[in-house]
This record gives structure tokens, sequence and C-alpha cells, in this order.
């Protein structure tokens, strides 16, 4: 009898945990979401949905752009690593984890502080634009703080090991006898990537697009670092509802309609790039 | 070949560009700066690795930082390691929606997990401290050291512990002697990911620490006026430190390999 209990008592303290304080507080949030009210008043459940629409109508500018900051940051992350993947991968030899350690390094630094510094690089007569104007290579008035290049160059920056690391997974487990067997039967070095390598790893490229794309939607930081006022993201908009304006229903509404647009974007995602149609895509 | 020497230069220019900012970082804590901002170069200074906690809210907030980072790390590898273990060693009802909820921790955006978070607080009239923080780190970091935990679990040879069993060993015994040994890398390496996941985390925090300041909080807070070359020197000794644990940890491994 005790002997079966086990299990159960073992997951007892983590279900308590995530029960109170992921499940209830995501209920709490849908209920506040169309609640009225202010913070002096207080808020009273009045079943108001037009939250959602005013929510979505006022802040759609800041949602699709960070949308969109989220996708550029995304194919940019795919195509600088995808590179880096593949040499460390197949050409690493007996120093991949030294590579892959290298690759890793800014993870020990602050999430906060090495995205100031890299605004620091950035900064319009920092060490690297100042010095270049200095030397008159650069216009005076050359700038890329506060541009939504610097926003999604600081997207790709902090979440490029993440877009990295599982294609290189993906790709160290192709077994080199297939890649030989496509030589054998003379293919190209063009051919046996574009139809033996690439889709092999495409599993590895689903998981790191995953990976990266729904943070750099979400991140607050980069845009209030790097992007200035003009910039601002949906993740600023949502913290600026909750924390300053005390606009819990507009911000409630706001998380839920992030939240929403992610997953049916991952849903979408993976019905159309699904594991099954890359086994189908690497069959062919 | 060629083509193997071109992406080598790629990639070492990616581990460059990954890499600059940290040397920034490290460089600017020499920085000898005479105006408020620290953004041009002006000779070299030792000067603030000894003026390093002259500053009293950003000691207070490093200090707030590891303790919580302490905290949420214990009862994280307490409650995960149990849940790892019933999810790797065990068949139980409500197995699926406990993977589940696993998954959806990790998946749930920070920025909703601390708006939620925020919410149930408020709700509750719970005031915002030191201990929501540590809730919501021990939130977010669970799922991580769960997975850790039962990847390794599953790795285990259940006959030891049959072993241990037949030999007369008591449930507990048979945890503390064969078990725990057994899974403790697992164990080790998700405390240190929490660790990680706890002292760097800003956004969840942003929502739930009231007047609470932590180390992420107080950089953020101190952007517009300025950040002080202090906070570089603690983030260059952090990074050193840090670099140093995760090489002797792996020369270790290679030792007892």
């Amino acid at each position: 009898m005790r002997r079966r209990l086990t299990p159960y008592l073992l997951a007892l303290p983590a279900w308590l945990w995530l029960a109170i304080f992921l499940v209830v507080p995501l209920a709490a949030m849908a209920s506040v979401s169309t609640q009225t009210g202010n913070v002096i008043d207080g808020f009273q459940q009045t079943f108001t949905f037009a939250n959602y629409t005013d929510a979505i109508s006022r802040n759609s500018p800041q949602l699709l752009r960070s949308l969109w900051y989220g996708a550029a940051a995304t194919v940019a992350m795919l195509v600088l690593g995808y590179p880096v993947a593949y040499w460390i991968a197949f050409k690493g030899g007996a120093r991949k984890s030294v590579y892959l350690f290298l690759l890793l390094l800014p993870f020990f630094v602050s999430f906060v502080l090495r995205t100031i510094s890299w605004g620091f690089l950035l900064a319009d007569d920092g060490i690297l634009f100042g010095t270049l104007k200095g030397w008159g290579l650069l216009p005076a008035d050359f700038h890329v703080l506060a541009t939504s290049f610097a926003v999604i160059a600081g997207l790709t920056y902090n979440w490029l090991p993440f877009m990295i690391l599982p294609i290189y997974v993906g790709l160290e487990r192709v077994d080199p006898r297939v890649i030989e067997a496509s030589q054998d039967l003379y293919a190209t070095k063009t051919t046996t990537f574009r139809k033996v390598v690439l889709p092999l790893s495409l599993p590895g490229v689903f998981a790191g697009v995953l990976m990266t794309f729904v943070p750099a939607v979400a991140d607050p930081i980069n845009a209030a670092v790097l992007g200035g006022t003009q910039n601002t993201m949906i993740g600023n908009i949502i913290q600026t509802e909750y924390l300053t304006n005390a606009q819990y229903p507009t911000a409630s509404a706001l998380s839920f309609t992030l939240m929403a647009v992610l997953l049916i974007g991952i849903f979408t995602y993976a019905k159309a790039l699904g594991t099954e149609n890359v086994l189908e895509a690497a069959a062919r | 070949m060629k083509n193997g020497g071109f992406l080598k230069l790629y990639t070492w220019l990616i581990i460059i560009w990954l890499s600059s900012p940290i040397a920034v970082m490290v460089l600017f804590g020499f920085n000898d700066k005479q105006s408020k901002s620290n953004t041009t170069w002006q000779g070299f200074t030792l000067k603030w690795y000894g003026k390093l906690f002259e500053i009293e809210g950003l000691t207070g907030a490093l200090v707030n930082s590891l303790l919580i980072a302490l905290a949420a790390t214990v009862v994280t590898v307490v409650i995960g390691t149990m849940l790892g273990l019933a999810l790797g060693r065990h068949r139980f009802r409500g197995q699926g929606a406990t993977n589940f909820l696993v998954f959806a921790a990790i998946s749930t955006p920070e920025l909703v997990m601390g708006a939620s978070l925020l919410s149930l607080f408020v709700s509750a009239n719970l005031p915002r401290d030191a201990v929501t923080i540590i809730i919501a780190h021990v939130l977010f970091s669970l799922s991580f050291v769960t997975v850790t935990v039962r990847a390794r679990v599953l790795t285990l040879d259940p006959s030891l512990e049959e072993a241990a069993k037949d030999l007369g060993a008591s449930p507990w015994g048979t945890f503390r002697q064969v078990t725990l040994p057994a899974i403790l890398p697992g164990v080790a390496a998700g405390g240190m990911l929490a660790f990680a996941l706890s002292i760097d985390d800003y956004v969840v925090t942003s929502f739930v620490n009231g007047s609470t300041m932590t180390f992420p909080l107080w950089i953020v807070g101190s952007v517009k006026t300025g950040i002080p070359p202090q906070v570089n020197v603690m983030g260059t000794l952090i990074f050193g430190i840090g670099v140093l644990i995760a090489v002797a940890n792996s020369i270790a491994a290679r030792r007892r390999a």
C-alpha cells in the first residue's frame, strides 16, 4: 500500500506549486482580463470582453512590431547560426566541446548586463562608431541605437546560441555513412547538402526556431535598452500597463492575446513543418 | 577543404561577435571615467575594484540576488528531484497531465508568468517582497530540474535498487545509498541551472518584487542615469567565477571518465 502511494507523495509538492502558482494565476488573470474598475475603487467582474478588442486595437502597432522583430531576428539567427552548427558538427574534430563552450560564454554574463554592453558597442560615440567617425569613415550623424535594426540585432545576439545548439545536436546525429553513400552515388557536395544533410537537420532547426522565436517576441529588455522610444514592443506595453499604470484588466487581456498569438503561431508552424512532414521531405 | 577553412573563419567571427560585449563589460570596469556616463574610454584604473561595495543599493541588490537564488535553488532541487523521481521511476495516474504541466511551465512566456503571478498576488492581497520573488523563481526553474533529474533516472538500472532491497535495505536507505548517489550528477546540474536562471532573471522578477531590488533590476533601473563601473566589475567577477566553476567541472568529469 505504501509503495503504491510513493509516486503521489513524491509528486505532491511540485503539483501543489504548479497548481497554486501557475494554473491558479493564469485563471486569475483570465478573470481579471474581463473586469472593469480602477486600482483605487477596486475591480469588479463585469465580463467585459471588450477589454480584449480595446487592448488589441490600441496596441496593434506594438503587437505587430513584436511579431515582425521576433520573426526577423529568428530568420537572422537561422542564417547566421546554421553554418556555425554545420562546421562544428562536421569539422569541429576533437575540439567540438571547446567551440560549444566558447559559444556559451555570453551566458556567464547577466542577460541584462550583456544587452547593455551590446548597447555600449552600438552607442553613437562609443568605442566602435565613435572611433570610425573620428577617422572620418562614417558620417557624424550616423547612428544605430534607437532604430529597429538595433533591437533586431540585439534579439539576434541574445538568442543565437539557442538556435545553434539544437541544430548542432541534429547535425551531430547524422550518420556519416549516409553522406558517404550520397557521394558514392555521385552526388555533388551541393546536392548532398540539399538532399541529405539539410532534410535530416530540419528537426533541429524546428527546435531552434521554437526556442528563439517565443522569448524574442515577448522580450521587453532589448527594446527598452536598444530601441529608444520609437521601437517599443508588446512586452514593454504589458510591463507599463501592469507596473506603472496599474491597468490590470488591459494588461491581462494583452498578456492572454500575446500567449494566444504565440500558441497559434507555434501550432501552425508545427503543422506546416511537423516532424512527419520533415521525415517525408527527407525521404523524397 | 577550402570550404572548411572559410567556415572555420566564419565560426570564429561569430564567437568573437558573441564575446565582444563581454570584452566591453570587462574593459569598462577599468575605465577611469570622469563624467557621469561610462561610455567613452578615459584611461586605465583599478579604483573601481577598490570601491566595489561603495554603492549601497547595488551591493544590497547583489546580496539579495545571491540569497534569493540560494533559497530558490534549495526549494527547487528538493521538489524538482522528487517529481523527477516520480516521473522517471514510477507509473501512476495523472502522469500525462503532470508531464503536460511541466511542459506548460517551460513554454509559458516569462512575461505572462510574471503578469499572472502578479494578478494572483494582487487578488490575494499578498505583499510583494523577497518571498514572492522566491516563489516565482522556483516556479520557472522547477521544470528544468525535473526534466534533468528525470533524464538521469531513466538511465539508471532499476535492478540496482532491487538488489539493495533484497539485501535488506530500507526504502530510505536504498534512496540514500543507491539512488541518490547515482542521480547526483543530474541533481547537481539541475541545481546549477536553477541558480543561474534565478540570479539572471529580470522579466518575472520585475512583476513580483514589490520594493525588493535584485542585481538585474538595479542595473536596468540605473540605465537612464548611467551604469556605474562597479556594475561592470561585479559582472566581470561573476563571469570569472562562473567560467572557473565550469572549467573545473569539465576537468573533474574528464578525470572521472
